[in-house]
């Protein structure tokens, strides 16, 4: 890894990427110089074509796999990561699940019971604490999923496409939902989607990332102020940014 | 379920979406009712293998009756034969159910060592590529050694009495159970692994709390297989080793060596109901521990 200097602590970013690239032992070149970076409190989508690298970002983020080259920076205390699966244990209950990271975190069992419950209220599965994943429908183990975080409070949140297995009006809820999350606890979010209308509606900059190897190939920033109404999604000017960032997609 | 009511303005309704409903008991909803669903199970349960029971008590009885002659016919005596002299005849049946006694012990100690060793065997396996490596052929070859060969060190060491039944119980039970266990140690999805590492989380605790309950479906399915398995253990055992109180084995060997073959069936039988009961009770601990989150994929 090359070292690069560090930037002025006025703007230090929760999550920075400066030059990153991974090889994989099989020799797939995941990433080549890839740089972006999330300001505390902002939300940040990214977008590619399949493959070029998307989750290897996050994998990066969170410590799960090493960058061949580059620098990594997070300034966090804790880190949320919200899978493609919902990743639920099938033997545990709702409560018993959204309780499982701050019991391996060994929080305080007065304060867990606290936080599982608000975060449970939090995603709207009150009432479902004793129900067990097997017997909840895909967008409800989703939010299972994300209680489960939110119950750390994380400042950085990494989402890997989140809702992409959903339907397309679960998928909404869930973007207003986690929008109101985002407003209430202010985390830097980095989230990946297949989707351009979600990217643009849940974010304040949306990056683009050019097929494999992946880098980050173009911006979109997008001027709408939190909180959003679910309405925007029909205003003139979001089906533009939605073009602009389509169009870059169509680009690379 | 309550409705957010000062959200509800900047965000829709809390709660699941329309779409999102909380699966229906099971029973309801499947056309026909419980009824159609309950008497397809019963069908399934119990009226098919009473069916394949009916065949096979049919090619018994032309067996025994067609193809043996009378002075044949001690080799497999016709089947209510069996049952009047072997069971309904207090002073024969007596004697089976004393060794059965004596059978069950040797089996559910055996069942009990087996269970024990085979888990512990199992978690140390799948903590490391190498212990696998080095343990899992022998395992192999535990199942696959001729009894036989053993019994002189085993008669040297524990004699011939319940002990070495019991070992050679543990021998033949043992394996079913390392290799479900550890297949199901080993098939815990990677995304809940990467979960529990991103969160520091020890060797111990990823065991007790990820990996441990995740294979409980597959250590039962083991369970049952060696529940069976101990009881053939226990018989072949007693078999071999012949001192002490006489279990259904060393009764199956006199009887065989006395040509008394309705007495032979009549404990053959009982040795299948003593399996068959361990094999039903597993099962029925299987649905009682994983049954509410575990449901088998049918093909
Ligand atoms: N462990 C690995 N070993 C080798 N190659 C890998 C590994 N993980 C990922 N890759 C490869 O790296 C590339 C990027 O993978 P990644 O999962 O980051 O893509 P992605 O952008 O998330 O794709 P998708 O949108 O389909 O989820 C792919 O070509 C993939 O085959
Ligand atoms: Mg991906």
């Amino acid at each position: 890894m090359t070292m690069t200097t560090e930037p002025p602590p006025s703007t230090t970013a929760a999550l920075r990427f400066s030059g990153v690239s991974k090889k994989f032992k099989d020799g797939t070149v995941a990433l080549t110089g890839a740089d972006l970076a999330v300001a505390p409190g902002e939300f940040v989508t990214v977008v590619g074509p399949s493959g070029c690298g998307k989750s290897t970002l996050l994998r990066i983020a969170s410590g799960l796999d090493k960058a061949s080259d580059g620098e990594v920076a997070v300034h966090s205390k804790s880190v949320g990561y919200v899978f493609q699966d919902a990743t639920l244990l099938p033997w545990r209950t709702v409560r018993d699940n959204v309780g499982l990271l701050a019991e391996l975190e060994h929080m305080d069992k007065k304060e867990r019971e606290r936080r599982v419950r608000d975060a449970i209220d939090l995603v709207g599965l009150t009432g479902f604490e004793k129900h067990l994943p097997m017997e909840l429908s895909g967008g409800m183990r989703m939010r299972v999923s994300l209680a489960r975080s939110m119950v750390l409070a994380p400042d950085v949140f990494l989402f890997d496409e989140p809702f992409g297995a959903l339907d397309e009006i679960t998928r909404e809820r869930l973007n207003d939902e986690l929008l109101r999350m985002f407003i209430q606890s202010r985390f830097a979010a980095l989230f990946i989607t297949h989707s351009v209308q979600e990217a643009v509606f849940l974010s304040g900059r949306v990056l683009v990332m050019s097929g494999r190897p992946g880098r980050v190939k173009a911006e979109v920033t997008v001027p709408f102020d939190y909180p959003r109404a679910p309405e925007i999604r029909y205003s003139a000017e979001f089906a533009a940014l939605c073009g602009e960032v389509s169009q870059y997609l169509r680009d690379v | 379920m309550t409705v957010d009511v000062d959200s509800a303005a900047a965000a829709p309704a809390v709660g699941p979406a329309p779409g999102e409903v909380v699966a229906p008991p099971t029973g309801a909803g499947v056309p026909g009712g419980r009824w159609a669903r309950s008497r397809g199970a019963l069908l399934n349960k119990f009226l098919l293998p009473f069916c394949v029971f009916a065949l096979f008590v049919g090619g018994w009885y032309l067996v025994s009756g067609f193809a043996l002659t009378r002075q044949q016919r001690f080799m497999l005596p016709l089947p209510h034969d069996v049952i009047r002299v072997g069971i309904l005849d207090w002073s024969n049946f007596k004697v089976i159910l004393e060794a059965l006694r004596y059978t069950v012990i040797v089996t559910f100690v055996g069942l009990a060592i087996s269970m024990v060793l085979g888990v512990l065997a199992a978690v140390l396996m799948s903590q490391a590529q190498w212990i696998e490596s080095s343990l899992y052929p022998w395992a192999v070859v535990l199942q696959t050694v001729p009894i036989l060969a053993l019994t002189p060190v085993l008669s040297f060491f524990f004699g011939f009495a319940l002990t070495s039944r019991t070992i050679v119980c543990v021998i033949i039970a043992f394996f079913p159970i390392v290799s479900n266990t550890l297949f199901g140690l080993q098939s815990v999805d990677r995304g809940m692994h990467e979960l529990f590492t991103l969160h520091h989380t020890s060797r111990f605790t990823r065991l007790w709390k990820l990996q441990l309950p995740a294979a409980l479906p597959a250590m039962f399915s083991g369970f049952r297989v060696a529940a069976g398995l101990s009881v053939i253990g226990a018989i072949v055992g007693e078999f071999f080793f012949k001192q002490g109180n006489a279990g259904l084995g060393t009764s199956l060997s006199v009887y065989s060596s006395r040509l008394e073959g309705e007495r032979l069936w009549a404990t053959t039988l009982v040795a299948s109901l003593l399996g068959i009961a361990v094999f039903v009770f597993f099962g029925w601990l299987s649905r009682r521990v994983v049954g509410r989150w575990y449901q088998p994929k049918r093909g």
